[in-house]
């Protein structure tokens, strides 16, 4: 059996979560120049909203159908509220610090955040199942769909055009491009330069909240760590696209979840590689992957070579 | 049912009287010790040491490590309420190693620091337990291990060629992988009739060292391993290996590692439509893992040291006390394991302080640790003596697999060569 075409999409679902999370770490450093690490937990706040409305809102029972629609909003308003909260009291006053500052309050927000549901969140100390759709796999030629992803596939490329249609065409989404180019200008054109970070916080805590919920219903469980190591790909994923372009953070998390899987089915096959493949070599070969990009184009794959502003 | 309500009371009332009982018994033998002693020499007058456990109390493998802390915390309680050791309270302080090496390290440090403790039980993962063991051998504090199963940790790095003890204060009650390992790879091939293997770990300590030896066998009784992966046990997505044993062929999975990692790799290999079963050691041995492997994973294997707790009749009154003491946690894998490793360095502590007049000598701790050497009683999970290398002298397995989202108990031996 030829496995590639089933081991591409694999990698293609893998990297439209990465892709999902990252647009959050890109929009938030395109606008202020920040890395929001504790975005991963963003992420994961948000599936434990989905799984809140679920367990806890919904009547026992209720088709997956009709709850998803209703758990999306519950993620998206959780990490949402998360996110924007984020911003107003750890980010915002440090706004004027050194870069630093907001960069290491962004690692502490991340360890309050986890340690906050552990302890608070019920049963939170060990997996906690998410519910699954009903129905078998989908089998396309040789390629098996897991219904679970069926969620990945429609959402990914729906938020993506969504996400480009507010940046290119609304007022905000301008407001937001201003910003990110010059914010003291933006400022002195009448662009409420507070209001557009803020937005910026909201949507991609949103996608995250998107990319909780596909990782619920992809791997059937959630812990309160599972948004550390997304996390952290997700925003090696930014930077490979070219951190700052939204477009770029949907590539680069194609091409990394792409990297990982090839690099976990077919290294160990290459002759005198044994040893250097599998899934614990995976992440390497997908760093080794980052590096030989940024030596070649230190912008990332689609970011525009800009002056470092600070 | 009026038979029912009428037990329930009868129950209540047990318990009020028995607590009664006890509470008074521990005033008046309290008060009768001081008074022998008349304050002459303050040593036998209820001198309390405790035993550290070293367990992930929180995390992914908490199930199992909570059940560990409690069951030693039963052994102790018991204990003090035997008086098996005249003149000595047993306390518990449980620290959390999070299965990683490093806390185990703290912990075991921390442990040696406190003057009070006088052995430790734990911890759970051979990797933590490598950790541990010379911090705890310079000290001469016995260690116990109620689920370590690498080899190495009693036998020494060359363990297959030459078997060397590399620390005399170590000992442990479960089984090793030289012997699961192999008793795994008989069962797959003689008894489920699995001749095509794929062959998966986790690079860890005993995931790696228990596919070894399962490779190692089943090759020797002629399968064929159509396949290996070593998976990143910080990642959630296997569906690139899932696809690799599709498409290998493979009638069987073995997977060394722990059911973190397990339970959602077994539901991937079914989701990705290998309808095969998965097999794996101890680690994989918990509730959890069918709850994260979801309805698909009936069928599954996983091998675990000694015989069912709950089928042993020396476990029987184990079980009874655990549910009375009204512990939040299961006991889980290693709850008898736990019971008997308490228990080994409880009785070592006997010999040592009956041996010292009643009292414990200066050196109890190098005391202990020779004592435990010697010590052999029936336990819960059978005759607990441990060989010259530290490890137990019962090779007990037992193969158990899912079925209606349960463990159940498939068949029970010992390996022979």
């Amino acid at each position: 059996m030829n496995e590639l075409p089933q081991q591409l999409v694999n990698g293609l679902l893998l990297g439209s979560m990465y892709g999902l999370v990252a647009i959050g770490y890109t929009m938030v450093y395109g606008i202020v120049q920040l890395i929001n690490f504790a975005h991963g937990e963003i992420f994961m706040t948000g599936a434990f909203g989905a799984l809140t409305v679920y367990l806890y809102i919904l009547p026992d029972g209720t088709s997956m159908w009709l709850a998803l629609p209703l758990m999306l909003v519950g993620a998206v308003m959780v990490s949402v509220t998360v996110a924007v909260g984020a911003e107003r009291f750890a980010y915002r006053p440090l706004r004027t610090a050194p870069r630093l500052a907001p960069l290491i309050t962004a690692i502490g927000l991340s360890l309050a955040l986890q340690q906050a549901v552990w302890a608070w969140y019920p049963e939170a100390d060990s997996p906690i199942t998410f519910p699954e759709i009903e129905g078998g796999p989908f089998e396309i030629g040789s390629v098996t769909i897991q219904t679970g992803d069926v969620f990945l596939l429609i959402a990914a490329p729906i938020s993506m055009a969504i996400l480009a249609y507010f940046v290119m065409k609304t007022r905000t989404g301008r407001g937001m491009q201003a910003t990110a180019q010059d914010p003291d200008t933006a400022k002195l054109m009448g662009i409420n330069t507070d209001r557009i970070i803020v937005v910026a916080f909201a949507l991609g805590a949103a996608f995250a909240a998107v990319g909780g919920v596909a990782y619920g219903l992809k791997y059937g469980e959630i812990n309160f760590r599972m948004g550390f190591i997304l996390g952290l790909k997700a925003f090696t994923a930014a930077v490979l696209g070219g951190i700052g372009n939204i477009y770029g953070a949907m590539i680069g998390g194609l091409v990394l979840g792409l990297a990982e899987t090839l690099a976990t089915a077919y290294i160990a096959d290459v002759p005198g590689m044994e040893q250097l493949g599998g899934q614990t070599w995976a992440n390497v070969w997908a760093f080794v992957l980052l590096i030989l990009v940024l030596l070649f184009r230190p912008q990332g794959l689609l970011g525009e070579r800009v002056a470092d502003r600070a | 049912m009026p038979g029912k309500g009428l037990l329930i009371v009868r129950q209540r009332s047990l318990i009020a009287i028995t607590a009664a009982l006890a509470a008074g018994a521990l005033t008046l033998t309290a008060c009768g010790s001081r008074d022998d002693d008349g304050g002459s020499d303050s040593g036998s007058d209820g001198t309390t040491v405790v035993i550290g456990v070293d367990a992930p109390l929180t995390g992914d493998l908490s199930a199992l490590g909570l059940g560990i802390k409690n069951s030693v915390d039963l052994a102790a309680k018991t204990a003090n309420k035997e008086k098996t050791v005249e003149g000595i309270t047993f306390k518990v302080e449980a620290l959390d190693d999070q299965a990683q090496p490093s806390s185990g390290q703290q912990n075991a440090v921390k442990f040696v620091a406190d003057k009070d403790v006088i052995g430790a039980v734990g911890p759970l993962n051979s990797s933590v337990a490598e950790s541990m063991q010379k911090v705890f051998d310079d000290a001469k504090l016995v260690q116990v291990s109620p689920a370590n199963t690498g080899p190495t940790l009693t036998q020494g790095t060359d363990w297959q060629n030459k078997k060397v003890r590399t620390y005399k204060s170590y000992f442990r009650t479960a089984t090793t992988d030289a012997i699961q390992g192999p008793f795994a790879a008989q069962y797959v091939y003689n008894d489920a009739k699995k001749k095509k293997v794929f062959v998966i770990d986790d690079k860890k300590t005993y995931g790696a060292g228990l596919a070894a030896t399962f490779t190692g066998e089943f090759k020797k009784l002629g399968g064929k391993v159509v396949g290996t992966q070593h998976i990143d046990p910080d990642s959630k997505d296997f569906s690139a290996v899932a696809t690799q044993v599709k498409s290998s062929g493979a009638d069987v999975v073995y997977y060394g590692g722990e059911y973190p990692q397990a339970g959602p790799l077994s539901k991937q290999i079914k989701a990705a439509g290998s309808k095969i079963p998965v097999v794996g050691g101890d680690g994989i041995f918990d509730p959890t893992f069918i709850q994260l492997a979801g309805k698909d994973s009936t069928g599954d294997l996983a091998t675990s040291v000694g015989a069912p707790v709950e089928d042993l009749p020396s476990a029987k009154e184990f079980v009874a006390n655990y549910k009375a003491a009204g512990y939040k946690e299961d006991f889980a894998a290693y709850g008898g394991y736990s019971y008997d490793s308490a228990w080994a360095i409880i009785e070592a502590v006997k010999k040592v302080v009956e041996d010292n007049d009643g009292k414990l000598p200066d050196d109890a701790r190098a005391k202990v640790t020779e004592a435990v050497q010697g010590v052999s009683f029936d336990g819960v999970t059978g005759k607990v003596s441990f060989d010259e290398y530290g490890d137990t002298t019962n090779k007990q397995l037992t193969v158990y697999s899912v079925e209606g989202g349960a463990w159940k108990p498939v068949k029970s031996g010992t390996y022979t060569g």
